[in-house]
């Protein structure tokens, strides 16, 4: 077993004639928490998206749990994998989005159980349990027969985060989760993300919350048209930024 | 209403003359139009009597829509034979238009060209001839194919084959109304499927379902609330479509009719009676089709709106309660 649970060296993405990810490099220990920040446009959601084989990054190497995302290496060729095979590895890794992206047609307790469920195959009562453990942990115990669209952004979100827990994910990623929030919403799902943090989960966040960044963040990395310009322990990098840019970017955000 | 908090004024609602002489005017078309459809009118023929050495005459009268013979034929055996042809053939139709549609609105949207361009053209050639001629033409499709095989392409092994012979009226009915309804099921499905969130989709993915998956249980549950309105309105179209299969020589409602009234020339009797069961069977269905949409809605409103009875009980309960604590119409 690798230290690192996602690994991934040089990575690159382009979408048409622009070059979206320049060489990236990213390395994320097991049980950390790890901050990406950088301007809109910059390859975030992109990087996080290739980590996910959402999208294919076209060159470079990446590995997550010390696999090859999407690939197989054998006899020193990369064999493309069955996409079912894709589809396994992907219910081992959460994903929480800007725009939540609950199943508007499921009450709160089936867009928990629905991965449970229909991807991993847990029987319908057990599934139920368990997701209702996890509103519990997300302090929504009450909310299971609504619909997402009675909920308010904050719990809609906190859902969001439960259904991706269902699955028992080794790694999340999390997209701008509280980006979409009215301000006063942003703290309820921060709280639950600390937990999370705190219970050991291997994290990547996307985030514009430096206040979170600096408390959670065990790395943060700095990623601006495509390459990681900063990356490292939040309090330095945060409070005394090398490069023009980081500086440029951080006293636009805070 | 209160202005200074103290003073309470009477609230005077708008008077809506011109909407009251409008309604005046409708009723009393509309009562005219009722009169004249139960009214009695002269055949023509005079009956005379003689009573007491006195001989009386008297024009004979009849119902002008002759309702005895509606009624006389409303359940005869066949027109209900040709009641339950047309449920049939609009189950049958319907099921393959949508089963179908749906099909090809799936290939139409996939990145495939070898799929979304076989489905394009589908449902241009389909959409581009009347079913009228399409109905005949598959009654007649044994001058062009006689025999339909299974086999090696291009061979002459055979594994099995089917005479085109066998093509009934109805089947051909069947088929040449719901490949044609596919057509028109595939553009419907299709603009529901591409109403659906792409941030659905993507989070389907990332929980690990596989496509299939993911169409069936998160896109088409979703599509099906913009999907419904028009395809109910489909099934009820549908049900009196099936009437041109009557061209053909099906005795469904409306060749039940046409049979009764060769023989006994009360056209216009035996067509009302058809109606009517068009119009009784299209009522059930819109009822059936307001529940249908209200369940596949879920989620997508807030609040469910009320049904038409839920309604009705509440606006009941509501003149109650007025009638126990009645009070002028003052707003504080
Ligand atoms: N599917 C796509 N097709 C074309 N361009 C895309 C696509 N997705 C993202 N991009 C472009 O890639 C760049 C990076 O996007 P993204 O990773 O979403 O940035 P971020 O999340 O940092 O704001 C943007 O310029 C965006 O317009
Ligand atoms: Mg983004």
């Amino acid at each position: 077993m690798t230290e690192f649970m996602v690994d991934a060296k040089n990575i690159a993405k382009q979408y048409g004639n622009i070059e979206v990810l320049k060489g990236v490099n990213l390395q994320v220990k097991r049980g950390e928490v790890t901050c990406l920040i950088g301007p809109s446009g910059s390859g975030k959601s992109t990087l996080l998206r290739c980590i996910n084989h959402l999208e294919k990054h076209d060159a470079g190497e990446l590995f997550v749990d010390g696999e090859l995302v999407g690939y197989q290496l054998k006899d020193n060729k990369l064999y493309e994998r069955k996409s079912n095979e894709i589809c396994q590895s992907r219910s081992e890794i959460g994903m929480v989005f800007q725009r939540f992206n609950l199943f508007a047609h499921l009450t709160v307790l089936d867009n928990i159980t629905i991965g449970m469920v229909k991807v991993r195959g847990i029987a319908a009562e057990v599934a139920a349990e368990r997701a209702r453990e996890l509103l519990r942990r997300v302090g929504l115990e009450n909310k299971e027969k609504n619909y997402p669209s009675q909920l308010s952004g904050g719990q809609q979100q906190r859902v969001a985060i439960a259904r991706a827990l269902a699955m028992e994910p080794k790694l999340m990623l999390f997209d701008e989760p509280t980006s979409a929030l009215d301000p006063e919403l942003v703290g309820e799902v921060l709280d639950v993300m600390k937990d999370l943090a705190n219970s050991g989960m291997t994290m990547i966040v996307v985030t514009h919350e430096m206040g979170f960044a600096r408390e959670v963040a065990d790395t943060v990395y700095f990623l601006d048209q495509g390459v990681i310009e900063e990356s490292g322990d939040p309090q330095q990098v945060l409070t005394s930024p090398r490069s023009e840019r980081l500086k440029g970017f951080l006293s636009k955000v805070l | 209403m209160t202005t200074d908090g103290d003073t309470t004024y009477r609230v005077v609602p708008v008077r809506h003359y011109g909407r009251w002489v409008a309604a005046a005017v409708i009723a009393v078309l509309a009562a005219m139009v009722v009169h004249t459809i139960f009214s009695k009118i002269p055949t023509g023929q005079v009956a005379c009597s003689t009573t007491n050495g006195v001989r009386a005459c008297h024009a004979v009268m009849e119902w002008r829509f002759g309702w005895d013979v509606v009624f006389q034929y409303f359940t005869s055996s066949l027109m209900l034979k040709g009641l339950v042809t047309t449920i049939e053939l609009t189950l049958i139709a319907m099921f393959i238009g949508i089963v179908l549609g749906v099909l090809v609105a799936i290939m139409r949207l996939s990145p495939n060209r070898l799929l979304s361009i076989p489905a394009w053209i589908y449902t241009w050639f389909f959409r581009g001839t009347p079913v009228y001629v399409q109905l005949l033409f598959w009654f007649n499709f044994a001058a062009l194919y006689r025999y339909i095989a299974v086999g090696v392409p291009f061979g002459s092994a055979h594994f099995f084959t089917f005479d085109t012979l066998n093509i009934t009226a109805f089947i051909a009915a069947a088929i040449g109304l719901g490949l044609n309804e596919a057509a028109y099921m595939s553009e419907i499905a299709r603009a529901g499927l591409i109403s659906v969130d792409e941030g659905q989709v993507e989070a389907a993915t990332a929980l690990g379902m596989t496509r299939a998956q993911t169409l069936r249980l998160v896109i088409l549950p979703q599509a099906m609330r913009v999907i419904l309105p028009p395809t109910g309105n489909e099934v009820i179209s549908m049900l009196k479509t099936t009437s041109l299969a009557a061209s053909i020589g099906v005795i469904e409602l409306t060749g039940a009719a046409q049979n009764i009234y060769a023989s006994n020339y009360k056209i216009m009797d035996l067509l009302i009676c058809a109606s009517l069961w068009y119009v009784i069977m299209t009522t059930i269905l819109s009822i059936g089709q307001y529940y249908i949409e209200r369940h596949f809605g879920r989620g997508a409103l807030r609040n469910q709106p009320l049904t038409p009875i839920e309604r009705l009980r509440r606006d009941l309960k509501g003149i109650a309660g007025k009638m126990h604590t009645s009070r002028p119409g003052v707003v504080r």
